[in-house]
């Protein structure tokens, strides 16, 4: 029989996510990601620009202010349907310092190589990223490249870290969403990681799916034009997929969301997702964006989203509420409300 | 037709809510079996708005809930040692043992690999010939034909370095032990719809006439729990118990003969124990000993690893319907999903992390994070 002192002294032998060693779902973008951060890192490094756990930081240089962001990309394959990871990393850290309100300008590039990656394969992958920085008007202005043993890397590893300035009084940021907000998403959900999720696991599907690997900035940029500074948050729903992205705003503000409207989702994309049992909500996405705006802007931001290729299907999802802070509640079709968490690690594949 | 969208249209679901709402008199108690069908109860809100009509009661058809302590354990072992390469469904990946769980040995630099189907794993013990290549065959009647499979094409193609751990559970012996429990509230039973369409329904009928309770074979959609939901009550309201098949477009009272030929070729009754619940006599399929050569447990010797559970967990009365999962005081506190005390937290398809994920807003609970 349980009793109150046996809950406050467990014996219990059961393991904790927090384990003497790092795990894949450490890397994962939900709540092991979160705890990593919080207890290892900020303690550590913590200042009033990190503390802003913003997709970037915003820093004054000389007068100036100046928007900091950088990011590391993994993925196996390299290549996959839509893209290559140099688009993922142009676009990658662009999308961040769009997040934040800001113009991109500046990119770093830093390479770890593995001994034996094909020449070919990296050329194409430099072609990329050329390609992509070319189309988003950023200079790779600085880099660096170091080779490690075959079998120490996956091919290879690339961090770009990106500049880019402020305009005008646009200062979307994490802790900004209200309620009453509207919450409106750029585009249909869960390509990227099913694209790379069939490419690695040589599935096939009946129809393609592609990678929505793309810039974001022309969609902030029509954003800030519409509706100004009535854009409160934007965050780019990347690993975690939605769902992650959500719960971060939901704490970060500490406001209630609840979703109304169904997110859309390719009907290739949700047979996949369903064939593998997974969840569209938390797969990545790097070329979507959620935007939480004033209600009042609501029209002239959808109008802003769609007038892009990457934002044809934007469409509202939800509200923000000044009801159950911290959570993200979803409104069934039946009428019922659940809440859509953030998960511990990876999505892990149900048995049946 | 797609299969899929046709069976959550929300306009012909609420007229199936309504027809529920009409048809009782009275708040019947139903249990569905499968943890499939939980999953669908509470994320799509189904339990709340039927409220004044059923009570819901989650039964033990998780198959990540039942596997016992013991064979995590025995899989843990398996899944350190550096000569074998552990495969495994993804959800099981999480399940904690006595020390820890399988996530934390690939990080210790065990060699765990998610398969979809269990015929890859045979297919990694023929690419990786100088390693030990182990399956961990869980799951219902459901997953035992592509299980069995898996065993008798690694017979087949001669593949020695393949082995299973096996853990099949069986659901007409957990359901007798439920209806045998003087504590027992069920007043009918959802069956669970993927393991008729293996077994048929033939075992079925004999449960509803000793023990005088409806059962309904359902499917796992929206609409599909509705109807069964309806077909139950309006059994109850007319004082019937019968059986009777609402996932028509799988299940025929035969089943799949030739997976049921296959199981039993592979596998033999035996008696297993349930995370939570203790051993049921006869509910469990063990390999049948001329295939012990593909028997992890055999080829490994790990008859000696022995565990106990923790007393804190009270899953087991959760799997019997005992306890709701927000009435367990360790429930989103000592037991979350990143730290789950019990089975039922683990798994998608585990009551209590249906209920934690799916029902915090009206269980009264307060926001874990």
């Amino acid at each position: 029989m349980i009793t109150a002192a046996s809950l406050q002294n467990p014996a219990c032998p059961v393991p904790r996510t927090a384990g003497p060693r790092i795990q894949l779902g450490h890397g994962s973008g939900g709540k092991m990601s979160a705890q990593l951060l919080r207890e290892r890192f900020l303690p550590r490094f913590g200042n009033r620009y990190l503390d802003e756990l913003g997709d970037g930081a915003l820093v004054g240089v000389q007068g100036a202010e100046v928007v900091l962001s950088t990011d590391t990309f993994v993925v196996s394959p390299l290549e996959f349907p839509g893209g290559n990871i140099g688009h993922l990393a142009i676009h990658g850290t662009v999308n961040d310092l769009a997040m934040m309100g800001a113009t991109p300008k500046y990119l770093t590039v830093g390479f770890v190589l593995e001994e034996g990656l094909e020449v070919a394969l990296l050329d194409r992958i430099l072609d990329a990223m050329q390609g992509a920085a070319a189309a988003c008007g950023v200079d790779i202005v600085t880099g660096d490249t170091k080779v490690v043993d075959r079998g120490k890397a996956d091919g290879l590893f690339v961090n770009t870290t990106g500049v880019g300035f402020l305009r005008d009084g646009f200062r979307p940021g994490p802790r900004r969403a209200a309620p009453g907000d509207a919450i409106l998403v750029s585009g249909p959900l869960a390509r990227h990681g099913m694209a790379v999720m069939a490419a690695r696991e040589g599935l096939a599907f009946e129809a393609d799916i592609e990678s929505d690997t793309a810039s974001l900035a022309p969609l902030v940029e029509s954003l800030r034009a519409a509706v100004g500074d009535r854009a409160h948050c934007l965050r780019d729903a990347t690993r975690g997929g939605l769902a992650s992205a959500l719960n971060e705003i939901a704490r970060a503000s500490d406001v209630g969301i609840l979703l109304t409207g169904q997110p859309p989702v390719p009907t290739a994309v949700e047979a996949a997702c369903e064939m593998l049992g997974l969840d569209p909500l938390y797969v990545a996405n790097e070329g979507v964006l959620v935007a939480f705006v004033s209600s009042d802007a609501e029209d002239a931001a959808l109008a802003a989203l769609r007038a892009h290729a990457a934002g044809a299907e934007a469409s509202l999802i939800g509200h923000v509420t000044a009801e159950h802070r911290g959570l993200v509640a979803l409104k069934t079709g039946l009428g019922g409300t659940r809440v859509v968490d953030m998960l511990p690690g990876d999505q892990l594949p149900r048995i049946c | 037709m797609r299969y899929l969208t046709e069976y959550r249209d929300p306009q012909l679901a609420r007229t199936l809510v309504d027809r529920i709402l009409e048809t009782a008199t009275r708040r019947w108690t139903l249990m569905e079996v499968c943890g499939g069908q939980t999953h669908t109860i509470v994320k799509q809100g189904i339990h709340e708005v039927l409220a004044d009509a059923v009570e819901m009661i989650h039964g033990p058809g998780c198959p990540v809930c039942v596997t016992p302590l013991e064979q995590i354990d025995r899989a843990l072992h398996l899944a350190e040692r550096p000569d074998v390469i552990f495969t495994s469904f993804g959800d099981m990946l999480r399940v904690p043992g006595s020390e820890c769980d399988l996530l934390h040995i690939k990080a210790r630099g065990g060699e765990v690999r998610v398969v979809y189907s269990p015929l890859d794993a045979v297919e990694i013990a023929r690419a990786n010939p100088d390693k030990e290549v182990v399956f961990f065959a869980v799951g219902f009647e459901t997953t035992a034909p592509a299980n069995a499979m898996a065993v008798w094409r690694a017979r087949e193609l001669g593949v020695t370095n393949f082995s299973v751990l096996v853990s099949h559970v069986t659901v007409p012996p957990a359901m007798v032990a439920i209806l045998e429990d003087p504590a027992c509230r069920v007043q009918a039973f959802l069956a669970a719809g993927h393991v008729c369409t293996i077994m048929g329904w033939d075992e079925y009928e004999p449960l509803v006439k000793r023990y005088r309770v409806p059962i309904i074979v359902t499917g796992f959609e929206p609409l599909d729990i509705l109807e069964g939901i309806w077909m139950s009550v309006k059994q109850l309201e007319e004082g019937r118990h019968e059986l009777e098949n609402q996932y028509v477009r799988a299940v025929r009272r035969g089943g799949n003969r030739p997976a049921q030929e296959l199981v039993g070729r592979v596998f033999r009754i035996v008696d297993r124990a349930w995370r939570g619940i203790g051993t049921i006599p006869g509910s469990g399929l063990g390999l049948r000993p001329e295939l012990a050569a593909f028997d992890a447990e055999v080829k490994f010797g790990l008859a000696s690893i022995r565990a106990e559970e923790p007393a804190e967990c009270r899953a087991g009365e959760v799997l019997r319907g005992q306890l709701k999962p927000y009435d367990c005081p360790a429930f989103g506190t000592l037991c979350t999903p990143e730290n789950p005390l019990g089975a039922p937290m683990v798994s998608s398809e585990g009551a209590c992390a249906a209920y934690y994920n799916f029902g915090r807003l009206h269980a009264g609970s307060e926001a874990v994070t």
